[in-house]
């Protein structure tokens, strides 16, 4: 939207988004002086949505889904706190996944994150029941995320042989430090799509194609 | 350090509540008092026990999530100063330290140390908004405000609605969290076109919610760890006063843009 977008188009883009089933829109003002703000209200404001019922196949399926899941994290009856596979999952984001990242690293995290995640599905002690206020299963099923987001983050990482930004793999770098992008092969907007539990989920790319502008590399020097 | 805990334990708002006595062998000086919390927490859960319920989020004193009565005062011991931003180092080796929920009918105990502040929630929604998009920064100095004017109402939004004023009141009034919301507005251009309604719905809402009314104790200025002022207050009852008086005389929702 920065830049001299057409109002078309992320209009039809915040369509889509909801079609998909989005259920949060992360704007940032500084972006075009609030015009992601302005443009996203107008456009929710005409909509007319309509309220899902309680009852409806989708609401119960839902339900039933979130229920199951708390049922099953409670009834593990482990050693181990949320809080510790919370913690050791954060060690391995940070050893194996830092701004600073490569493929090996990259390689032994992934190796590592379904080991703990395994022993968290094994191991994890949740106390209390679903019927109150429980705030260590609301953790649990952080960390349960958590571990599944950080894989992917690893998986992302390792998938993208460049550095640009806050990705550098150290393998990609100029003599004198420097990001080394390969603009060839990832001139890309790429997105990974769930495919379910347990299944490797699959890249969607599109090409970024460049009209009125030469790509560049800035220099922070 | 070897801290003992009393510490408040209620299953929900429904049961009845009592304290426990923990004993907390493994503390150092440098925990935050959440922190010593978490500790704790992981040893009750490794004793097979259920972990004691607080509310927590950005632990940097600026959220207004945390919050807790400590040996009888909210956010602790230290001025100016939530709970999060406590350390341990602020207490004695072999302390007994008693916890509490912020007590007052207006936020009913939710489950130990959370409560439900959705009523200051209510408040903030009955008025406490601009209606209209303000757009974007102006240029400086394009709408003069006075310094004084300006300073103040920087003041008054420093709260961070963490309830400690009502948990600290006497009659567990909520007027400091509300005269500082409706003053930071009162302060400013922006906020004169709705002042008036504002401060009606406002101090309406806030009755309706059950908060008691302020006898000038002061506490709630001595507990706020952003060191609201009382002065607040009166201002809020100067506006509200003044409201009233208008309100028999112009069509509500009209414009003012009366300052002082």
């Amino acid at each position: 939207m920065w830049g001299g977008t057409k109002k078309n188009d992320p209009e039809g883009a915040i369509h889509a988004a909801i079609d998909h089933g989005i259920n949060l829109i992360d704007t940032a003002e500084c972006y075009g002086d609030h015009t992601s703000e302005k443009l996203i209200g107008d456009y929710l404001a005409r909509q007319k949505f309509t309220p899902v019922p309680g009852d409806h196949a989708d609401v119960r399926a839902a339900e039933k889904a979130v229920a199951d899941r708390n049922q099953k994290l409670l009834s593990i009856g482990g050693a181990r706190t949320p809080t510790s596979f919370h913690r050791e999952l954060g060690k391995i984001m940070w050893e194996h996944c830092g701004m600073a990242r490569d493929r090996k690293g990259l390689e032994e995290g992934l190796a590592l994150i379904p080991k703990l995640r395994a022993e968290f599905w094994r191991d994890l002690r949740v106390p209390g029941s679903g019927a109150e206020l429980n705030q260590s299963l609301e953790l649990a099923g952080r960390v349960a995320d958590f571990l599944e987001l950080g894989e992917l983050m690893c998986l992302d990482a390792l998938e993208r042989d460049e550095s640009c930004g806050s990705h550098f793999r150290t393998e990609h770098q100029t003599p004198d430090g420097e990001a080394e992008r390969n603009d060839r092969d990832y001139c890309h907007v790429a997105a990974w799509e769930y495919k379910g539990e347990g299944q490797k989920p699959v890249r969607n790319v599109e090409p970024l194609v460049y009209e009125n502008v030469e790509l560049a590399v800035r220099s922070y020097k | 350090m070897k801290i003992t805990l009393k510490v408040w334990r209620q299953k929900d708002a429904n049961s009845e509540g009592r304290f426990v006595t923990y004993e907390a062998p493994d503390i150092t000086e440098h925990m935050s008092f959440l922190e010593m919390l978490d500790v704790v927490n992981e040893g009750l859960i490794g004793k097979g026990e259920e972990p004691i319920a607080f509310d927590h989020d950005c632990r940097e004193g600026i959220c207004g999530t945390c919050g807790m009565v400590i040996n009888g005062r909210p956010h602790g011991p230290r001025d100016r100063t939530t709970a999060c931003q406590l350390h341990m180092r602020s207490f004695q080796d072999g302390d007994v330290i008693t916890i509490e929920p912020w007590r007052a009918s207006a936020f009913p105990v939710i489950k130990d140390l959370v409560v439900d502040r959705g009523a200051f929630d209510r408040i903030i929604a009955a008025g406490g908004f601009i209606t209209a998009p303000t757009g974007s920064a102006p240029d400086g100095n394009a709408i003069p405000i006075p310094k004084e004017n300006s300073d103040l109402a920087m003041d008054a939004a420093a709260c961070i609605g963490c309830g400690a004023c009502v948990a600290a009141c006497p009659n567990a009034s909520a007027m400091l969290f509300v005269g500082a919301k409706v003053g930071q507005l009162a302060l400013l251009p922006q906020g004169q076109p709705e002042r008036r309604d504002r401060v009606r719905r406002m101090v309406a809402r806030m009755d309706a919610e059950g908060f008691g009314t302020c006898t000038n104790h002061g506490e709630c200025e001595a507990a706020c760890p952003k060191g609201i002022r009382m002065e607040f207050i009166a201002r809020m009852n100067a506006d509200f006063v003044r409201s009233s008086l208008w309100a028999g005389r112009r069509k509500s929702g009209a414009g003012d843009s009366a300052g002082g």
